[in-house]
């Protein structure tokens, strides 16, 4: 075994643990700021592990998007609304444990059951090292097409969605054609936090 | 597994200056194996960018307090050395030994973490700064996009500092630090990928290569003129630089999410700040002033010489010149971010967001439609 083999081999592990605990911790942990913080950590392990496979234009695109948006707009969420609750006791709860502890295992035994029975070809096809990049852009605009666009209709009406939800000066009245706005889908219609100048 | 594959391909396709290849020929003339020679020499060029970014925040520390002296009419720094260049050494020396405090309520661990997190994604992203062919850590085939990944990481540490810390400013400071980190990383993306589009290649090596055909007049700014601008402003913001320094903002949250901080922690906030603002003014000298290149090309130099470009003293200059010019140029940047400082107000949280989003991401989006369109009409020019 020669020295980037095993250097591989205990990158893998420390990976693999820390994915691991880390999102045990992540579900365990009673503090929630604690468990989102070791959930950035699970997910730059996560990419790590793509790293391994020889894929940096994934794992560089992990980082950006699952802990750079995804895991800071968590915490933001957080932060914004850190205040100590007292939650009422949950009835029955072990009977909801056992139950969530059934579907859990049925799925691990599912993705055992699927990797067992997998023909793996090991060793794999050949890394293409750094033309991956040029190959996924060329199967998002061929034969990924749909999918990619579906993804991106699916995210410009999430945006869309956040946009109705977080505007808080509704016109009441339509500008063209004057009549009134139905205002069913917003939830409430504060005044705007700063008073427009230009307008009085 | 992925860095040597990019470095081999490099010192195949480039005869030129390669200083791994012949360092393994040494060792190995000296009879150890050649994965040994790769062993040791690894932690070389890393322990070299290190050092090089430690003594560009130096400078850099130091220019500002002389120029921010001159803006005011001082004379700043005067008696640790000639012209008081010894001052910035002088502060990272009180900050080693000064107590390190934590507050009583804070939470210890993240405390701790929160700095170096933030200096940890900076100081990686200097992998990718090439000052010449083959003169950098490694030629990632991600290259630039290795980098805007590397700093959306950033923000978290902010965040973790400012909750830590348990003092609403810090909080504050911290949440304004991600707003304004996550607004700004748009443009600022878009921005790059226009380049991207125009060179056809994610690596630093390439963008600079492809700047550098006709010297001064190739330069990515004359056909990226609006991305230049939409970069530099989006570079200041990730920076928190005046005007952009709303995360910690004196007179509002006296010091934002390094308010509790002392000692090293504190210098770690201050390295990374200073460590981002070098690294971003290289950043723009790569994208957009031509990297290395000299403003007429040195192989028309030495043309005109009568030298032959492969002889190695031609090389050795050549290579000396190519990071004369990055530092020349990256330093050129951080004077006028510094001037920028001294001279510009503050704008308002709302007026930041809304430059961000109201602004610079239509801009960007419809510089990045122009560059498409002028790419597909004018191949030559716009690199088809």
């Amino acid at each position: 075994m020669n020295i980037s083999n095993s250097t591989e081999l205990i990158c893998f592990a420390i990976l693999s643990i820390v994915v691991i605990l880390g999102s045990l911790g992540v579900i365990l942990l009673r503090n929630i700021v604690y468990s989102a913080f070791l959930l950035g950590g699970v997910f730059m392990a996560v990419a790590g592990l793509y790293l391994l496979l020889n894929a940096s234009f994934v794992a560089a695109a992990q980082v950006l998007v699952y802990v750079g948006a995804v895991n800071v707009l968590i915490l933001f969420a957080i932060m914004l609304v850190n205040k100590k609750e007292e939650l009422k006791p949950i009835k029955s709860l072990q009977i909801r444990r056992i139950l969530s502890a059934i579907v859990c295992s049925g799925l691990l035994l599912l993705l055992i059951r699927v990797d067992l029975t997998t023909p793996w070809d090991i060793p794999g096809p050949a890394a293409i090292g750094e033309q991956a990049t040029e190959r996924i852009g060329e199967h998002l605009f061929t034969d990924y097409l749909l999918p990619f666009e579906l993804a991106s209709v699916l995210l410009l009406m999430a945006m869309i969605g956040a946009i109705v939800l977080a505007r808080r000066d509704v016109l009441v009245s339509d500008v063209g054609t004057g009549d009134s706005v139905d205002q069913s889908l917003i939830e409430k219609s504060n005044t705007p936090l700063l008073i427009d100048e230009s307008s009085s | 597994m992925v860095i040597s594959l990019g470095l081999t391909s490099q010192a195949l396709t480039n005869p030129g200056i390669d200083l791994e290849f012949s360092f393994n020929q040494a060792i190995q003339g000296l009879g150890l194996s050649s994965e040994l020679a790769h062993l040791i020499w690894l932690p070389l060029p890393m322990l070299l960018v290190l050092v090089a970014a430690v003594v560009g925040v130096l400078v850099t520390v130091w220019l500002e307090r002389k120029i921010s002296a001159a803006a005011q009419q001082r004379i700043g720094p005067e008696y640790a050395g000639a012209l008081g260049v010894l001052q910035p050494m002088a502060d990272g020396l009180k900050l080693l030994v000064k107590e390190d405090v934590i507050p009583a309520r804070a939470d210890s661990l993240l405390f701790t973490l929160g700095p170096v997190l933030v200096l940890i994604p900076v100081i990686l992203s200097w992998l990718i700064v090439p000052f010449g062919q083959n003169l950098l850590i490694s030629n990632v085939g991600i290259g630039i996009f290795l980098w805007i990944a590397l700093s959306s990481i950033q923000p978290i540490g902010l965040l973790m500092s400012g909750y830590a810390s348990n003092n609403k400013y810090s909080l504050l400071g911290g949440l304004r630090a991600a707003a304004q980190s996550i607004s700004y990383e748009i443009p600022l993306a878009l921005a790059v990928l226009a380049i991207v589009m125009m060179s056809n290649s994610l690596s630093t090596v390439d963008i600079v290569e492809q700047q550098n055909n006709a010297g001064l007049l190739s330069w990515n700014i004359w056909r990226q003129p609006v991305g230049f601008v939409i970069f530099w402003i989006c570079a200041l913001a990730e920076c928190e630089r005046l005007p952009f320094d709303l995360p910690e903002a004196e007179e509002e949250l006296v010091a934002g999410y390094q308010t509790e901080y002392a000692g090293m922690k504190f210098a770690l906030f201050y390295l990374g700040s200073y460590i981002n603002l070098v690294l971003s003014a290289l950043l723009v000298s790569v994208l957009y002033l031509g990297g290395w290149g000299f403003p007429i090309p040195v192989e028309w130099l030495a043309d005109w010489l009568g030298q032959p470009t492969n002889a190695p003293l031609i090389q050795v200059i050549t290579g000396s010149i190519g990071i004369v010019m990055t530092v020349l140029k990256a330093y050129f940047l951080v004077f006028i971010a510094i001037l920028l400082r001294w001279t510009t107000p503050r704008v308002r949280i709302d007026q930041l967001l809304d430059l961000g989003w109201k602004f610079l991401l239509p801009i960007s989006l419809v510089n990045l439609l122009v560059t498409a369109s002028l790419k597909l009409a004018f191949p030559i020019a716009f690199g088809g």
